[in-house]
């Protein structure tokens, strides 16, 4: 069990370091085989007024001029060993690990990451909640009463929750429960309030985009959980439990679900992984200053650190959600062992 | 900490409710949605389209509440030496107070400049290249320190360093003499800058400028004259918080999600006859989806959009045709002008006939629609000033027809007269990232093909159109680049700042770099400096209008429009107009019912 986790941990960390690569290629390599110009790429940092001399500077300053192997190497020595930056009467410390530097806020990327990051873990953990009830539950009672009107509607509901983006759904969600509608119910956009400050006002602010989010998810899973039920119900070992004279909710819950709930986890753990590293169209619909949202933000305003930054944050959830959905196959099924 | 006399908060308080009244409405302590039977500039605004533009809509002197903004995008820094936001500018009136001031009032006397630390405008001298602030007594900072004008100073050569407030406007910059190789408060630490500032007592800041400048007030009104306290100086950390001068300061401050600003204890309201400070508390949401914040300022949500360039299209195909919401609505036109270069360093547009032809075959209707039409695109420009500038003067030289479309019959004539009686080819260059732009190229394509002009449409990114592209003269030469699209807003509503940048040919750089591509006419040159020498605005003004005729008899430049914009006013919010000088809500004078 240890030597598996070590193995995994250590995978990780190649797996973030491609990821590192791969994003810094992209923000940096290719637009440099576009044709941009360090002083062009320079230019987003130097404010309006600049001329093509201070760009120029500017983009020695920040060392875009460097070999792109260099600036890479810079990057990466910030997070294992900090760095610091000129901030007009001094010079600023970015502890490790710093995950870059903002030239356009002036703030270091990884306090910014982490304060948004509980708006985030908010919405995706209510969602979630949400979702796995709804749709695994839809999913069972549909298994279980294939054909009937239920099981029809149920499915025709999670095939629009499926196909509607979230951006409708967000908007036309706010447009008839919010904005001080006949049938609002619901907080207006861009309200949070943290879960310490008021645990009421935070769910009655969260309701929406928790449902919004969980509309989508849920559909998928309850479709799922229905195809994993259909198919382990028709298992000898259920014929062989209900022949044993095991009660029904016995069989379903015990040996049925437990069974069709692997590829469910597997499909959570990446979801929820993603979810946690920002819920990009959620946060946007609802002007919650979470990290999709700034995820967002930072790419309007070609702010690379920024970028940079988040999709190392978002990479590593998925890792460590992955990991965690892997250990946790032992728990579900039995038949898993851990090498 | 001390705080200030009542009395002198009453005397404030009813200077304000006089000011509001002689600039549009009768002043009352209770608020009213729709006070008065309108008609003449004494009655408050009714609530209809257009109420705020030139009257105060809800008239109130009522003291309290939250004030709440939005902003779909964010501030590029709240420091005053880093900012060149308009908004930004008018919202920083809140907080910081400048050598000099636009008056809080409606209209065109909203882009007149009062005396703000200073007790009066600038003295300047004969030449007008010395300009003398004395500073008001008993100014002070938010933590009870006196503002002096050594701070004032401060803040001005602070923000001489570009590398480290990148965002912050250049005039100052550009404009004093300053040491030989200075570059700022920080890497020029010990440097005497003397020759540019002098302060020879704690009230007094003396300006020396390196060529006169008449207007030179307009200039002291922008953000980087508002005092730093040296002592309290984080350079570019500054922004997060920045130390009050004006009647609030800051509470907290989350970069990238927003602010909360309420009152200064040490703010004096008797040494400050221009702002009223009405809310009690001010909140700042940023980042917020633009579609969101739109409905939740009709829902009654929030106040006021901070950004003031208009409502998203979803929320003004709601607006337009409702008559309740569009009497909540405001549709000014800004002091920006969007237009297209014709460049007479291309053949055959060196030719004044064929730049008459592009100009007449132009159609104008095209160019709107491509904006966003009428209410958010913006009004047909017939020349270069938009009406709100001081002088503006109606110049029509090349009229489009009753339909604006253009006139064909007279846009042959000059191709015949320029020996290209087919027309011609030529290429247009414009923003790639920017699709209205792309619109207008395609519309001026199709409406010049008409009178055979064929244009070839060349987009080039926007980061580097004017550096390597279309502001770069041999660029332009040796890719034939006829015709640019462009764009120019002024940073103060003055004739010299809204023309300088857009027609002085001293600004064009062999290099690249200038927005200026095709205006190169001496005697508008000349113009220019002539009126650099007049001291009474009044005078000032003719020479703006005979400036823009002389460019528009050159045919360099094809107006296309006049931007605008439609705001929507909050509901409960009091004292909401239009001042010419922020082009939009001004934001020091409102409060909440």
């Amino acid at each position: 069990m240890v030597t598996y986790i070590i193995r995994r941990l250590i995978g990780a960390v190649i797996m973030l370091l491609i990821v590192s690569m791969a994003t810094f290629a992209i923000f940096f390599l290719v637009p440099q085989l576009a044709g941009a110009t360090p002083e062009g790429m320079a230019s987003r940092y130097v404010g309006r007024t600049a001329t093509a001399e201070t760009a120029k500077l500017a983009a020695e300053r920040l060392g875009f001029n460097d070999p792109l192997v260099v600036q890479y190497g810079r990057f990466v020595k910030g997070i294992v060993a900090g760095a610091e930056y000129d901030y007009g009467p001094g010079v600023e410390e970015c502890p490790a690990p710093c995950l870059g530097y903002s030239f356009i806020t002036r703030q270091p990327v990884f306090p910014d990451l982490m304060n948004r990051l509980p708006i985030t873990l908010s919405l995706a953990i209510g969602a979630a909640v949400i979702w796995v009830v709804m749709g695994v539950g839809i999913g069972v009672l549909s298994a279980l009463r294939r054909g009937s009107v239920f099981d029809r509607a149920a499915m025709t509901v999670a095939l629009a929750g499926v196909s509607l983006p979230i951006f409708f759904t967000g908007l036309v969600s706010l447009l008839v429960f919010s904005y001080g509608n006949p049938f609002s119910f619901a907080a207006q956009g861009g309200h949070y309030t943290t879960f310490l400050d008021s645990p009421s006002q935070w769910a009655y602010n969260l309701l929406l985009p928790w449902i919004t989010l969980a509309f989508l998810f849920a559909a998928t899973y309850a479709r799922l959980t229905r195809a994993g039920m259909l198919e382990t119900m028709n298992e000898d070992y259920i014929r062989t439990a209900r022949a044993k004279g095991l009660r029904e909710s016995t069989v379903v819950t015990k040996h049925g679900l437990r069974a069709a709930l692997t590829p469910i986890l597997t499909v959570f753990g990446l979801d929820f992984g993603l979810l946690i590293g920002g819920a990009v169209l959620t946060e946007s619909a609802y002007s919650l200053p979470g990290l999709g949202k700034y995820a967002i933000d930072a790419i309007v305003n070609q702010d690379l650190p920024k970028v940079m930054g988040v999709t190392l944050l978002a990479a590593l959830f998925v890792v460590v959600a992955s990991l965690i959905v892997d250990l946790l196959y032992a728990v579900v099924d039995p038949r898993v062992r851990l090498a | 900490m001390k705080r200030k006399p009542a009395v002198a908060t009453f005397a404030v308080t009813a200077a304000l409710a006089l000011g509001l009244s002689a600039c549009g409405g009768t002043s009352t302590d209770s608020p009213k949605e729709s006070a008065g039977a309108g008609g003449g500039s004494a009655a408050p605004a009714q609530a209809e389209f257009n109420a705020a533009m030139s009257k105060v809509f809800n008239p109130s002197t009522k003291k309290g509440g939250t004030l709440k903004f939005v902003n779909s995008g964010d501030w590029d820094s709240l420091d005053p030496a880093d900012t060149y936001y308009g908004y930004s500018w008018n919202f920083m009136r809140l907080y910081g107070r400048a050598l000099t001031v636009f008056k809080a009032a409606p209209g065109a006397e909203g882009a007149t400049v009062a005396p703000d630390l200073a007790k009066d405008l600038g003295k300047p001298s004969a030449d007008f290249k010395t300009w003398t602030y004395t500073l008001r007594e008993g100014l002070k900072y938010e933590d009870g320190t006196p503002i002096t004008s050594k701070d004032v100073a401060y803040g001005v050569a602070r923000a001489f360093d570009k590398e480290t407030f990148p965002n912050g406007p250049t005039y100052l910059n550009e404009m004093l003499d300053w040491p030989k190789d200075y570059k700022g408060a920080y890497k020029s630490k010990d440097v005497d800058f003397s020759s540019a500032i002098e302060t020879p007592d704690d009230s007094t800041i003396v300006f020396h400028l390196k060529q006169a400048y008449s207007g030179f007030d307009y200039i002291t009104q922008m953000s980087p004259t508002m005092p730093v306290p040296k002592a309290k100086d984080t350079g570019a950390k500054y922004r997060e918080h920045v130390i009050s001068s004006g009647p609030y300061m800051f509470e907290k401050n989350e970069i990238g999600k927003g602010f909360a600003l309420v009152r200064n204890p040490n703010w004096d309201a008797a040494t400050d006859p221009n702002r009223p400070a009405l809310p009690d508390r001010i909140e700042v949401q940023t980042n917020v989806n633009a579609d969101d914040l739109d409905n939740r300022l009709l829902s009654g949500d929030i106040h006021v959009d901070v950004a003031g360039t208009g409502v998203q299209p979803a929320a003004m195909s709601k607006i337009l045709p409702d008559p309740a919401l569009k009497a909540r609505a405001d549709n000014p036109t800004l002091q920006r002008l969007w237009y297209t270069s014709v460049s007479p360093t291309v053949k055959p547009l060196d030719n004044i006939d064929c730049r008459k032809a592009v100009q007449y075959a132009a159609d104008k209707t095209g160019y709107q629609a491509a904006y966003g039409g009428e209410f958010s695109g913006g009004a047909i420009a017939t020349s270069l000033m938009p009406p709100s500038v001081p002088g503006a003067a109606k110049i029509d030289l090349y009229p489009s027809g009753a339909d604006g479309k253009g006139d064909i019959n007279k846009a042959k004539e000059h191709l015949a007269a320029c020996g290209q009686p087919n027309g011609f080819e030529t290429n247009i260059a414009y923003r790639a990232e920017r699709p209205k732009e792309k619109a207008t190229a395609e519309a001026l394509q199709e409406s010049l093909a008409r009178v055979g002009i064929k244009l070839t449409l060349k987009p080039y990114p926007q980061a580097d159109y004017f550096s390597l592209y279309a502001g770069k003269p041999p660029f332009v030469v040796e890719n034939k680049l006829g015709l640019a699209v462009n764009g120019w807003g002024s940073d103060y509503p003055d004739g010299y700042g809204f023309l300088q940048q857009m027609v002085d040919s001293r600004v064009i750089r062999e290099t690249g770099g200038s927005s200026n591509i095709s205006v190169r006419i001496p005697d508008v040159d000349k113009m220019l400096d002539e009126s650099l020498l007049e001291a009474d605005a009044k005078k000032r003004e003719p020479m703006w209008a005979a400036i823009d005729k002389r460019v528009m008899e050159e045919a360099v430049i094809l107006p296309g429009v006049w931007a605008k914009s439609l705001l929507v006013r909050g509901q409960g919010v009091t004292n909401v107009f239009i001042s010419d000088g922020q082009q939009m809500y001004d934001y020091v004078a409102m409060g909440v019912e």
